[in-house]
């Protein structure tokens, strides 16, 4: 073969080839969205995680502002310490709050900011002291069970009406 | 008693034949290594074998991956519909295909299509003794014809693998969104939230990578260390396919336990 069509065919099979993994990159994978250089680092305690995973995303306002980077175990408090980076673009006040969600009724958990009214901007490792922990179905299941059946011997009538 | 010692002899031998072996695998694959700088200052040498090992792949690549894709797409839809979440297919999809179905199965078929001529190639060029006559020329065969094979075909994997896996996300969607008619925000806007670009495409093309490494260098040993008859060459090439697709398998485990433990 000669070899300038050598050459043309590789290089089409080759420019091809980059092409396959920018598809995947840009329309795929979701680069570009994040990138680590502008982040800021803050912590949060939780009494109770839930199913929360590293990666799991942090939504303010149902917008996405940062992901999960580390949990881990305080053993001084018995809580849970999660480090979420947030982009650098969006500050938050010093009293925001934050809890942990799920999407839909089986879907991922993720955490939500609730921004408060403080001057302050958190930095860089801050810790927010505002936290509302995951909420488990089973305790959930329970309390409505003792609830109910509190309500059916304190005030009999309304168990007749339902 | 003496046909004690003649089994034990011969599970010896098998052994020590195997351990020699691998051995010898070794030092050629460490003599590829050593002798690339040159096969990388003729670069055409290598353009050449990237043609013969990528460029020829590309139709058996492209054609699969769509149809695996596509597959994906009709299975996927099934199962998902039963839950009620048929926008996931975009994310089950893209999952499967770039973190193990692009570069498992575009490497066995890669194996199967261009190792196989790797080997009966050199294999042929042992037994008509060409490669006997390079060395005569003081031609180092290993530097003339085994390296630029390597690393053609270690540069051609990766880029196949990537094309495999972008062919199934179109059949994929082509199936899910226009064939069956899922919500194409959703088929996007999930895969894209889903698929992380340092941890699952760069991850699955490491691993294509590694794949690459492995068949080639598997083919280039078969074929250099085939008996030089016709029959030998005819079972270094069966070799070649059944030992790379066992080792594309088995590395596959070991490079997924290390990547994806779900952290």
């Amino acid at each position: 073969m000669q070899r300038a069509t050598l050459d043309l065919w590789v290089g089409i099979f080759v420019v091809a080839g980059l092409a396959a993994v920018l598809f995947l990159a840009l329309r795929v994978g979701n680069m570009g969205s994040f990138d680590s250089a502008s982040t800021y680092t803050v912590k949060a305690s939780f009494d109770n995680i839930g199913g929360l995973k590293a990666r799991a995303p942090v939504k303010s306002a149902g917008v996405v502002v940062g992901r999960v980077s580390d949990i881990s175990f305080d053993t001084t408090l018995y809580e849970a310490t999660v480090s979420m980076n947030l982009d650098a673009r969006y500050k938050f006040p010093k009293d925001t709050s934050a809890s942990i969600m799920t999407s839909g009724l089986l879907g991922e958990q993720y955490i939500a900011l609730e921004a408060g009214g403080e001057e302050k901007m958190l930095a860089n490792g801050d810790a927010m002291k505002l936290t509302q922990g995951a909420v488990v179905l089973e305790n959930l299941i329970g309390q409505f069970l003792y609830s109910k059946s509190d309500s059916e011997t304190s005030a009999p009538d309304l168990g007749k009406m339902e | 008693m003496n046909s004690l010692l003649d089994s034990l002899r011969g599970i010896g031998a098998r052994v020590i034949d195997g351990i020699w072996r691998m051995g010898v695998a070794t030092r050629f694959f460490l003599m590829i290594l050593l002798q690339s700088g040159q096969s990388f200052r003729r670069f055409h040498l290598i353009i050449r074998e990237i043609y013969s090992a990528g460029v020829l792949s590309l139709i058996i690549i492209l054609v699969s991956g769509l149809f695996v894709g596509m597959v994906l797409g009709l299975q996927g839809y099934e199962t998902l519909q039963t839950y009620g979440s048929e926008e996931a297919l975009g994310v089950l999809v893209s999952l499967s295909l770039v973190r193990e179905l692009g570069p498992v199965v575009a490497a066995l078929l890669f194996a199967s299509r261009a190792g196989s001529a790797i080997t009966a190639e050199i294999g042929l060029m042992k037994a008509t003794e060409q490669l006997a006559a390079m060395e005569m020329m003081a031609v180092d065969p290993v530097a003339r014809v085994v390296a630029p094979r390597f690393w053609g075909a270690v540069i051609s994997m990766p880029l196949l693998a990537a094309m495999f896996s972008a062919m199934g996300i179109l059949g994929g969607y082509l199936v899910g969104v226009v064939l069956i008619g899922v919500d194409e925000g959703a088929f996007w806007s999930q895969m894209q939230a889903a698929v992380d670009f340092r941890e699952d495409i760069l991850n699955g093309v490491l691993k294509s990578v590694v794949f690459g490494v492995a068949v080639t260098a598997i083919a280039l040993f078969e074929g250099y260390d085939a008996p030089p008859t016709a029959e030998g060459v005819s079972r270094a090439t069966t070799r070649t396919v059944v030992t790379s697709s066992l080792a594309i398998l088995g590395l596959d485990f070991i490079l997924t336990a290390f990547m994806f433990r779900g952290v």
